[in-house]
């Protein structure tokens, strides 16, 4: 097969008819540049959605959990043994909350190298006393060295020296909502109080914004010895295993593992986040949806134009195969013609995407809940620009295929007579 | 080895649509090599059915056709196209020349596609073809920029391009006036003499006939004189 000359005759149909190639290549090239456009920030825009939660979220969370008694008296009795039994007479314990042997646990996970890094933590029910009345809140007292390297903390302290809390005693980061109810600036000390009922004051060394409201609006942070202090724990008190994994995809069978390994509540991400997954894909599946529509409506531009090129060119057909060109040989001309415009027409349109996305990139986008974000977010995944790339050949392909195959089926005798 | 070069044996040719029609009866005759030979016979009578038949182009018939003592039946559609390109120069009474090529591309397009020759050696060969033809002057002109004579005689260079078997005409002259036919005319003459070419027209002139070796006269798609 002669491809030089078969591109070559394509070549010369195309030229002669620029114009309409032009305008088909345009539509293919709009159509890739708004796919990877479209793709690029969507998913830029589930990243920065999912990072608000799931950058800040342990892939795995080992934690007690207050529940009834699985085992109640009624079950000893050998009447009723087998029977299903309603009567719950032992009521959950008060002070199940904590970890115990937490320090065996942690010491045991920071050996298991499928762990990227483990963080203590305590989360207890507090109230900000603000003059007369109670707000009510959460503090979590943190290592504050491992949750920054493994949490970012430091992205999060919008005003004040994270390490403050680590260095200076009895000390506190404020949720930006809790300090702006309660007034309270940098330096001020504050009072809480325990669900228990003993009092604290602490020193307020910065903010913290998650650009979550609900949770700026309760949460606060603190050392773990400072929540100790409060809590009147010792000093291996803990309630939560922060573990964060190599491989977020190994989340839920570990999870499963250390609940039966270590006898406690473990929870994995996906299964605390799957409200989040369910977002992600829907509006990544409405980018792809409307990505391919555009292209598909850029494959009728080309059959189009295929169709017509085919039908001015009635007699060039005719004439290519009276003196020796074979059906296949016109169908390769036509399929040429069209993968060249779909190649033209989405390389330019990935050059075109990129330019398009890195111009949204520029955009300034600043909210008081993103302190991190300071423009549109856009992901430069290369997978778009395959996929884009693949499909405009395929559609330009599916779109040539038909007017090819008319093409090369055409009887030159019908044609010649004709005249 | 036998001379003959195109050999049809009882071909007969229906046409369905609207009604059965018999339109070529029982077609029987032979042409040898270096033979110069016009069919004529009435507007209407088969003549161009009976070439379109015998190039290879329509195989919807009964009957058999040998080209080269090849059997023509049964073959497939890439095959036909090869015997095409290389056996048979076709002139029609349009030219139908390709608009986006030059005259050089236009003539050297069956050669690329035959492939026997090197890119300049098919070059160097339509140069010679329309160098026979008188027009090598026009070679980088753009097809539609040249005379209705000048572009059958790009058409006839075209045909030639592959040195083929035969060349068969359907009225080559029909659309020119007396002089460009006769230009036509004695470059046909010409490739016989020199060439030995073997030439089958198809024409109502029949001066142009009678000027050729051999005529073969058909009516009411049978052949009467040959
Ligand atoms: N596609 C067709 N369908 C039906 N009849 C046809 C078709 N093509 C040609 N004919 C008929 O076949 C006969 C022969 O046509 P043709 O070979 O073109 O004659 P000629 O070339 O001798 O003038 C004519 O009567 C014509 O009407
Ligand atoms: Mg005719």
């Amino acid at each position: 097969m002669n491809f030089k000359l078969i591109s070559d005759i394509s070549r010369s149909l195309l030229v002669a008819r620029w114009r309409q190639t032009l305008v088909a290549a345009i539509g293919v090239t709009f159509s890739i540049t708004m796919f990877i456009t479209l793709l690029s920030f969507m998913s830029g825009l589930n990243d920065l959605l999912d990072g608000l939660i799931l950058n800040r979220t342990a892939h795995i969370r080992l934690y007690n959990d207050i529940e009834p008694s699985k085992h109640q008296p009624v079950d000893e009795s050998n009447e009723y043994y087998k029977s299903y039994n309603f009567i719950r007479s032992i009521k959950p314990k008060n002070d199940r909350l904590e970890i115990y042997n937490s320090g065996a646990i942690m010491a045991a996970l920071k050996k298991d190298s499928r762990i990227l890094g483990v963080a203590p933590k305590i989360t207890t029910p507090i109230f900000y006393n603000v003059g007369t009345t109670d707000l009510t809140g959460v503090i979590n007292g943190i290592d504050v060295e491992a949750e920054n390297q493994l949490f970012k903390f430091s992205d999060y302290v919008t005003s004040g020296n994270y390490i403050d809390l680590k260095n200076i005693p009895n000390s506190i980061i404020l949720g930006k909502g809790v300090a702006n109810k309660m007034l309270a600036n940098i330096g001020d000390v504050i009072q809480v109080t325990t669900s228990k009922g003993e009092l604290m004051k602490l020193k307020v060394v910065g903010f913290f914004q998650s650009g979550l409201l609900d949770l700026d609006n309760v949460q606060s942070y603190a050392s773990i010895g400072t929540t100790q202090k409060l809590l009147g724990a010792s000093n291996n008190y803990i309630t939560d295993i922060q573990i964060k994994l190599n491989d977020i995809l190994t989340a839920p069978p570990l999870a499963k593992e250390y609940e039966r390994l270590f006898g406690v509540e473990a929870m994995d991400i996906q299964t605390a986040n799957s409200q989040f997954e369910t977002g992600s894909s829907v509006r990544s599946l409405i980018s792809y949806a409307v990505g391919i529509t555009l292209l598909i409506v850029a494959g009728f531009g080309i059959y189009n134009i295929l169709n017509m090129m085919i039908f001015e060119k009635m007699d060039s057909i005719a004439i290519l195969k009276a003196t020796g060109f074979s059906g296949k040989d016109v169908n390769l001309i036509f399929i040429t013609i069209a993968l060249s415009i779909g190649i033209f027409g989405g390389l330019l349109g990935l050059i075109f995407g990129l330019g398009l996305s890195n111009a949204i990139d520029q955009i300034p986008f600043n909210t008081a809940s993103l302190p991190t974000i300071k423009t549109y977010p856009i992901n430069y995944n290369p997978k778009f620009y395959m996929i884009g790339a693949i499909f405009s050949i395929i559609t330009t392909y599916f779109a040539g295929y038909f007017p090819a195959r008319k093409a090369s089926k055409i009887d030159p005798v019908i044609i010649i007579r004709g005249k | 080895m036998s001379n003959k070069i195109l050999e049809s044996i009882n071909i007969n040719k229906f046409f369905h649509d609207p009604l059965t029609v018999q339109v070529l009866k029982d077609i029987n005759f032979s042409l040898n090599k270096g033979e110069f030979a016009s069919i004529i016979g009435k507007s209407g009578c088969g003549k161009s059915t009976l070439l379109y038949i015998l190039s290879t182009m329509d195989t919807d018939y009964d009957g058999e056709l040998f080209i080269d003592d090849v059997i023509i039946r049964g073959k497939k559609e890439v095959e036909l196209a090869k015997i095409r390109n290389e056996k048979i120069g076709f002139v029609f009474q349009f030219h139908y020349l390709l608009n986006e090529f030059t005259v050089l591309r236009n003539v050297m397009l069956p050669g690329l596609k035959l492939g026997k020759y090197s890119e300049k050696e098919v070059e160097h060969r339509a140069y010679e073809k329309l160098k026979i033809l008188g027009i090598e002057k026009e070679a980088l002109k753009k097809a539609n920029q040249l005379s209705g004579g000048q572009k059958q005689r790009v058409a006839i260079a075209r045909a030639l391009i592959n040195d083929p078997l035969i060349i068969m005409g359907d009225e080559p002259t029909g659309n020119l006036d007396k002089k460009n036919s006769e230009i036509v005319f004695e470059i046909f003459q010409q490739l016989v003499k020199d060439f030995n070419q073997s030439l089958l027209i198809v024409t109502h002139d029949n001066e142009f006939a009678n000027r050729t070796h051999r005529i073969i006269e058909m009516e009411d798609g049978k052949i009467i004189r040959m």
